[in-house]
């Protein structure tokens, strides 16, 4: 193995920086005690993470964002597992349609989704309704689930299930008590991108929300763009912790490279 | 295994519905939509028209923002790769632990809201920020950053940066390091090694992370939507203003339309230039 020379670690150095910067602005000036967006120079406070708590508009976006991302982690997940079966198990007449039809949400900016559904949603009548908005998340995290299930399907050995199918197990018991522990942590890793990037959506969620689903991610937009005031600052500091936590969580669980660069 | 067509269907065929019918069906719908005639009067008409096509693709207004969308998305495009192909490569060398630490640190903030992400530059770029500050410290004046061109191309390149570094990376892995150094030995110069072996390989992955990226930009919202400010538009924060602010439905689905369309084309030029390259490449 080759070393780094000292420019190539200066580049790095520097991208690190730039990589960290706006977030660590932020977690300084969350902490200010001043009105403005100021670094705190001469004393920490707390009062704009109070502020935040006070503030019932962002409590409620907060609570939506979790329910939101939970159940729509969870209907993707019941919907990508069986999907990834059939995908990856049996060759079948619009198998490769199919597939292409689960991972179209991936080449559609969320932009073009977000208006879609919004013409959808007012021709049938489910402007503002949560159980929509639930469905539209579903489209846009699915792929990101089925893509680890097919490539934890897809490293799997065969011969446990086929041992178990000699020994007499339904086909539905194999599944429960060999393939799916077997796959399980493309499952739950599936379910934590899911959730993530449910919590996080944006572009697509300003278009089908209304004040009473709105979420964190658009409630956020619409205040920064009316005023600007440390409260934002603080808001997203505890974003990043809860960022910075599922992040742990989700490598020491399956390592995280794993999972967004999707090694074996 | 089983050759039955049923149990596949029966698998698939709940997600296949609400696929079908949340995908194919908005989008239809709002294909539909931009063919509608429009009136600020009365609204929506049953009347067709492509009257909002000629409309955005003739006025100087629209055409502007759409240029500034791909200049813009492709300036992100090149940044990120001059920034993010040497980085891969520099992680790619790295000892154990530091690897898989700068590893997450690159591509970690890929978790962050966006929202975050775009608040941040503009803390650091606003008029008293962090940016400037350091400008004044060396003697230099306030520069105007925030709700230029330049704050958007800053913040896009930051929140698009991991999607060039991991298909690189992924790339990188592939190359054994073993047959660099065989090319050292065998009398290539650091550069012609870099260039002869190590490129070839990354060159794929830079194909796919740049199609990522400039995708990704071209339909960015929330970076000019809240670094921009309310003068400085893309196309999508376009067509969030025809919907929101000007309520003109039709003409919005018409540029959201065109932009899909673009975003299609583009991925389909890509595609036959990476199948056209790996077909040069097996002789």
């Amino acid at each position: 193995m080759q070393k780094n020379g000292p420019v190539a670690l200066l580049f790095h150095a520097l991208v690190v920086a730039f990589v960290l910067a706006p977030l660590v602005v932020i977690c300084l000036v969350a902490f200010t005690p001043e009105n403005t967006l100021t670094m705190p120079t001469t004393a920490f406070s707390l009062r704009w993470f109070r502020a935040v708590f006070e503030h019932p508009d962002f409590v409620t976006a907060f609570g939506n964002s979790l329910w939101l991302a939970t159940i729509a982690a969870s209907i993707s997940v019941a919907i990508a597992v069986p999907a990834g079966l059939a995908i990856d198990r049996y060759r079948f007449p619009g198998r490769d349609a199919l597939n292409g039809l689960f991972l179209s949400p991936l080449i559609i900016p969320h932009l073009v989704l977000g208006v879609a559904f919004l013409r959808l949603f007012a021709l049938i009548g489910a402007t503002g309704s949560f159980a929509w908005l639930v469905l539209s998340h579903v489209i846009i995290v699915t792929p990101y689930v089925l893509r680890l299930v097919l490539a934890a399907l897809s490293g799997l050995d065969r011969s446990a299930e086929q041992a178990a199918m000699t020994l007499g197990a339904s086909r539905f018991t194999v599944f429960r008590r060999v393939t799916a522990p077997m796959i399980l942590p493309g499952i739950s890793g599936g379910w934590l991108i899911a959730f993530i990037n449910s919590f996080d959506e944006l572009t697509m969620s300003i278009f089908v929300t209304s004040p009473a689903t709105v979420t964190l991610p658009v409630r956020m937009y619409m205040y920064a763009t009316e005023s600007i005031d440390p409260m934002m600052a603080a808001v997203s500091a505890l974003m990043i912790a809860l960022t910075a936590l599922a992040m742990l969580a989700l490598d020491r669980v399956f390592g995280l490279d794993k999972i967004l660069v999707g090694e074996k | 295994m089983s050759r039955s067509v049923a149990t596949p269907l029966m698998l698939a065929s709940p997600g296949a519905v609400l696929f079908a019918g949340l995908v194919i069906v908005p989008l239809v719908l709002t294909l539909i939509l931009s063919f509608l005639a429009y009136d600020h009067a009365t609204g929506i008409k049953d009347s067709w028209t492509l009257a909002h096509y000629v409309h955005v693709l003739s006025d100087s207004y629209y055409l502007g923002i759409f240029w500034r969308t791909l200049r813009l998305a492709a300036l992100t495009t090149l940044i990120c790769a001059l920034i993010g192909a040497p980085e891969a490569y520099i992680l790619s060398r790295m000892r154990s632990p530091w690897r898989s630490v700068f590893l997450l640190v690159i591509i970690g903030p890929l978790l962050v809201s966006v929202v975050v992400r775009a608040f941040g530059w503009s803390m650091l770029l606003g008029s008293t920020g962090l940016v400037n500050a350091a400008l004044h410290a060396i003697g230099l004046g306030p520069v105007r950053l925030l709700y230029t061109e330049t704050a958007i191309v800053i913040a896009l390149v930051h929140v698009m940066l991991p999607f060039m570094v991991i298909p690189v990376w992924t790339a990188l892995q592939k190359l054994d390091p073993m047959i660099e150094a065989a090319a050292w030995t065998l009398g290539a110069s650091r550069f012609s090694a870099l260039r002869r072996v190590v490129m070839p390989q990354v060159s794929m992955g830079l194909l796919s992370g740049s199609l990522i990226v400039f995708g990704l930009s071209a339909s960015a919202f929330a970076i000019p939507g809240l670094l921009g400010g309310r003068r400085l538009k893309m196309a999508a924060t376009l067509v969030y203003d025809e919907y929101m602010h000007e309520l003109n439905w039709p003409l919005g689905a018409a540029i959201a339309i065109l932009v899909l369309v673009a975003n299609l084309v583009i991925m389909l030029a890509y595609n036959r230039a990476v199948e056209a390259r790996a077909r040069r490449m097996l002789g």
